[in-house]
């Protein structure tokens, strides 16, 4: 069997037997810099305007509501099943879809929509990212799909960065099967280094802070 | 050349004259290198030279155990309902996927870049059995279509012009002809989200495989990486086994280097930590995952303990882009899908010293590559030991006799220091002073050969001076200086 | 009194550029050291190293290492046989405790020419004179095995009439690698007119290095292209008065 044998041959290589523990790992040097919820927000909008993408601070719903409403005009629009969505309003905007459970239909709605909803777990304020996990509230492709993409995300949840993010969760895995990073527009450069922006995934994101 | 030459390939020179293509990959890389200076400075990243020394222990303790790690990961990726599957080469990988192409009725695959994949040539082991298999990196689409192999582990398509690109459309997609880059994204896009949503299995590389998580961490910039993962009902990742890292807590520090190592983002758009298939209650996401473990002589790199530094490399192309030699011969002159300065180090050691003899030699050992690896791999010095171990094989098969006479002569004569003294007068006499000072064009035919021949054929030749250093200085002595 | 020094002044300048060997001793004579030149000397054994031929190589260090082992500072003329020694007849040596203790011993004394200056003496101005606009170029050993940037700049820099130009590839190899310049001799080249260009931009005059091996690879490409440049060993530049 390949296992056992290739097992075999990376014990031996290594000088090491079976079942024999490991050496003490390095130590885990995570570090999160003491800084402020308004200049982390601040820092996550600079951030990500430099990349290209576009972002609002809403200081209530209804001012959520009134920018997804302006931007989802005669669009074709999926949002997630995220909590603070409903709150906002969104769902009930006239051509929002919304409540997916089925993994198919989910997948036909997002190929065919011009927008996509979700909100966000966390964003990094140094990078300029939003962290989406997958869960019940939270699918995949609607953030994958559609060639703009819509983020609302509570103020609180951003954090300084990384370090904070896998301090905070030491291990994702634990509590779902994905989680993604999201810094910026879908991006290549393949061709002659030039910048295009939206090659798979979507040429433009928002992100409300709320 | 014979076969056991440790001397320029003649392809080079086809590289070396083409000055479009010295262009294209001189501007490429440089811009690629202003960009990771930028992202790396000191007041962007102050802790950048104690990320690389942590990268690099971090690195070192998970290979040191290994057995450990790989019996933990897929104890995690089986607790959360995925499977791993061990393979020692590519046909086994092949065999696998074809496996379980057929039991599953999966007709189309849909491919992301991994230079694993690259290494097996898995595309082209399963088109032999009539299973379409499409990448969908931009770079890699082109070059798939192009039937071309990476020209960089980081820009594939790096030698390409936008002329290049839009002959290829034209010829493999029928489409019309179309140099505006945007457009030509914008028609591989449309072209490969149809691929994206009639795939049944997806094939990914692993950036990072995590051991206390059982998962796959992938980093890109198109989305093309998420879809594969994402929207086909089976996700399978192959990695090589060296991609592994002991804790989740590990990553920041790896993804910390490796974008802006890269490309000089701080992160890349996209970075995917995927353990398992959808679980329960989860909306969408595949509903089989796999992870394929692939050895193909990862564990003989492992057996060396200085060399089994070249698996801590995660393929930033830093070395690529920072290397002289790269930036001149390019990625194609090199024998295996991995280029550079890398792909010299770890090309010997899967193929064996005797193959491609003359590739740990490529090299002026300017050690711009170490200084600028994010995991510290003292490449120039592995080179240095790949040299000693070409000409002991050379010996042992009893080729390059000449030049390890020479080097044995030489030795003879630098412990000898009146017999040195003595052919250093001798050189001199040879090369005597013309009519013109200074530096010699040319030599007689009969002494154009060899080393001379190799240094003429680029530059002046210096002439022996006629009084050696230590001449001077017996006679400055007696002058009573 | 300054410090005596042994000089190595390494084979290339030994045969060939031996005017090289004779600044260095006039610029260190000339900040108060006593100088010698062991007679014996003759290369570190880096092009054996290099090849790949480490039991030659090993042969040559060992009579490096008893020619220089009395010697309180051994200064060199070039960052890449300083490196050889200080850096990797540590490897060489690596299973030969008994040399490998005379090596660490030796190598710990050995110190690179500009860096001697700086770091051991700590003479920046050495009253030199040169009226000329001139560009540096960083050797690779100098640079990354031993850490030497700064120094040979300041020690321009007090050199007077003389003008700095910094090129835009500084830190970019010649291409020279010892034999790999003529094994690899089509791309070696390549990379030097590369690094000739880079040259040619600054309009300087002269290029100076600390690594004789540099400037002859530098020297050779800018002769064959018949460039108006000629290079200079800081040592020169630093006993022009």
């Amino acid at each position: 069997m390949p296992r056992e044998k290739i097992l075999h041959k990376v014990r031996t290589a290594l000088g090491r037997s079976s079942g024999q523990p490991p050496a003490a790992p390095p130590p885990v040097r995570l570090r999160i810099p003491d800084v402020p919820l308004d200049a982390r927000i601040e820092s996550f909008i600079c951030a990500l305007n430099k990349l290209n993408g576009k972002t609002c601070v809403a200081h209530s719903p209804q001012e959520v509501l009134d920018y997804a409403a302006q931007l989802c005009e005669g669009k074709r629009v999926v949002a997630s099943n995220s909590p603070v969505l409903r709150e906002c309003g969104i769902v009930e905007l006239p051509n929002v879809r919304s409540n997916y459970t089925d993994a198919d239909k989910l997948r036909e709605a997002c190929a065919a929509a011009d927008i996509g909803i979700t909100s966000a777990d966390y964003a990094l304020g140094d990078t300029g990212s939003l962290v989406i996990i997958a869960s019940p509230r939270e699918a995949r492709l609607i953030s994958l799909l559609p060639p703009v993409h819509l983020a609302i995300v509570p103020r609180s949840r951003i954090l300084t960065g990384l370090d904070e993010l896998f301090t905070l969760l030491p291990n994702p895995a634990e509590q779902t099967s994905s989680m993604v990073l999201i810094t910026g527009p879908s991006r290549t450069a393949d061709i002659e280094q030039i910048l295009v922006r939206g090659v798979h995934g979507p040429r433009e994101i928002h992100v409300v802070v709320l | 050349m014979s076969k056991a030459a440790t001397t320029e390939p003649s392809k080079f020179r086809q590289t070396l004259e083409d000055a479009n293509l010295q262009l294209a990959v001189y501007t490429a890389t440089g811009r690629l290198m202003e960009k990771r200076r930028e992202a790396v400075a000191a007041d962007v990243l102050p802790e950048y030279q104690e990320l690389r020394t942590q990268a690099h222990e971090i690195k070192k303790h998970t290979l040191d155990n290994l057995d450990y790690y790989l019996e933990l990961f897929e104890e995690h990726v089986t607790a959360h309902g995925g499977k791993v599957v061990y393979c020692k080469d590519g046909s086994e990988v092949a065999d696998f996927v074809l496996r379980l192409a057929k039991e599953r009725g999966a007709r189309l695959i849909v491919k992301s870049k991994s230079m694993t994949t690259e290494e097996i040539d898995l595309n082209e082991r399963l088109a032999h059995h009539q299973l379409e298999s499409v990448e969908t990196d931009l770079g890699e689409y082109i070059l798939q279509l192009a039937h071309q192999r990476p020209y960089h582990i980081v820009a594939p398509a790096l030698h390409l012009t936008r002329y290049d690109v839009a002959n290829i459309f034209t010829e493999k997609l029928g489409v019309e002809n179309e140099t505006v880059i945007e457009k030509q994204t914008m028609i591989a896009r449309g072209v490969l989200r149809q691929k994206f949503l009639q795939a049944d299995i997806g094939i990914s590389g692993a950036n990072f495989l995590v051991a206390d998580s059982g998962a796959v961490v992938i980093v890109e910039n198109e989305g093309n990486a998420r879809l594969t993962t994402s929207a086909p009902r089976i996700h399978i990742a192959v990695a090589g086994m060296e991609k592994m890292i002991a804790r989740a807590q590990d990553l920041p520090v790896f993804l910390k280097l490796l974008g802006r190592s890269a490309t000089g983002q701080p992160l890349t758009v996209y970075t995917s930590f995927l353990s398992g298939p959808r679980r329960e209650g989860e909306v969408d996401g595949p509903e089989e995952f796999y992870v394929v473990l692939l050895d193909n002589g990862r564990t003989r790199l492992l057996a060396d303990r200085e060399k089994r530094q070249s698996l801590y490399c995660i393929r930033c192309g830093a070395c690529l882009n920072h290397c002289p030699v790269y930036r001149k011969v390019g990625g194609h002159n090199y024998p295996w899908v991995y280029s550079g300065p890398i792909g010299a180090v770890i090309t010997p050691q899967y193929m064996g010293v005797g193959k491609d003899p003359w590739l740990p030699f490529a090299s002026s050992l300017c050690g711009a590559c170490y200084e600028v690896c994010p995991v510290k791999i003292n490449i120039p010095k592995l080179l240095l030991d790949l040299r000693s171990e070409v000409t002991k094989f050379k010996a042992k098969e009893r080729g390059g006799w000449a030049e390890r006479m020479v080097f044995r002569l030489w030795a003879w004569v630098m412990r000898h220091p009146r017999i040195y003294e003595m052919m250093g007068s001798m050189a001199a006499a040879f090369f005597p002073e013309g009519e013109k000072p200074g530096w010699l064009r040319s030599v007689p035919s009969f002494m154009n050969i060899g080393p001379l021949k190799g240094w003429l054929s680029q530059r002046d030749l210096p002439r022996p001076a006629s009084k050696s250093f230590r001449q001077h200085w017996r006679s400055r002595r007696k002058g009573g200086r | 009194m300054g410090p005596r020094v042994a000089l190595f002044v390494t084979c290339i300048v030994d045969q060939l550029f031996p005017r090289v060997g004779l600044a260095m001793a006039d610029v260190l004579e000339r900040i108060g050291c006593e100088v010698d030149f062991p007679e014996a000397q003759t290369c570190c054994g880096q092009p054996a190293f290099n090849s790949g031929y480490r039991a030659e190589a090993r042969d040559v260090a060992r009579h490096f290492l008893s020619v220089f082992e009395q010697a309180e500072y051994i200064v060199v003329p070039s960052g890449s046989c300083t490196s050889m020694i200080s850096h990797h007849y540590a490897e060489l040596f690596r299973k030969e405790p008994e040399w490998l203790d005379r090596a660490r011993a030796v190598g710990s004394r050995v110190v690179e020419f500009s860096t001697f200056l700086t770091e051991v003496v700590k003479v920046e101005d050495v009253g030199a004179r040169l009226d000329a606009v001139v560009t540096y170029h960083d050797s690779c050993h100098a640079l990354r095995e031993l850490s030497v940037k700064s120094g040979p700049r300041r020690l321009l820099g007090r050199v007077r009439g003389l003008t700095l130009k910094e090129m835009d590839r500084a830190e970019e190899c010649c291409g020279f690698g010892g034999t790999f310049s003529v094994k690899f001799a089509e791309t070696s080249g390549g990379m030097v007119r590369t690094k000739v260009d880079s040259i040619l931009r600054t309009g300087a005059e002269i290029v100076v290095s600390i690594d004789s091996s540099c400037l002859m690879q530098l020297q050779g490409a800018l002769a064959r292209a018949n460039a108006p440049v000629r290079t200079m060993h800081l040592a020169e530049v630093l006993a022009s008065r």
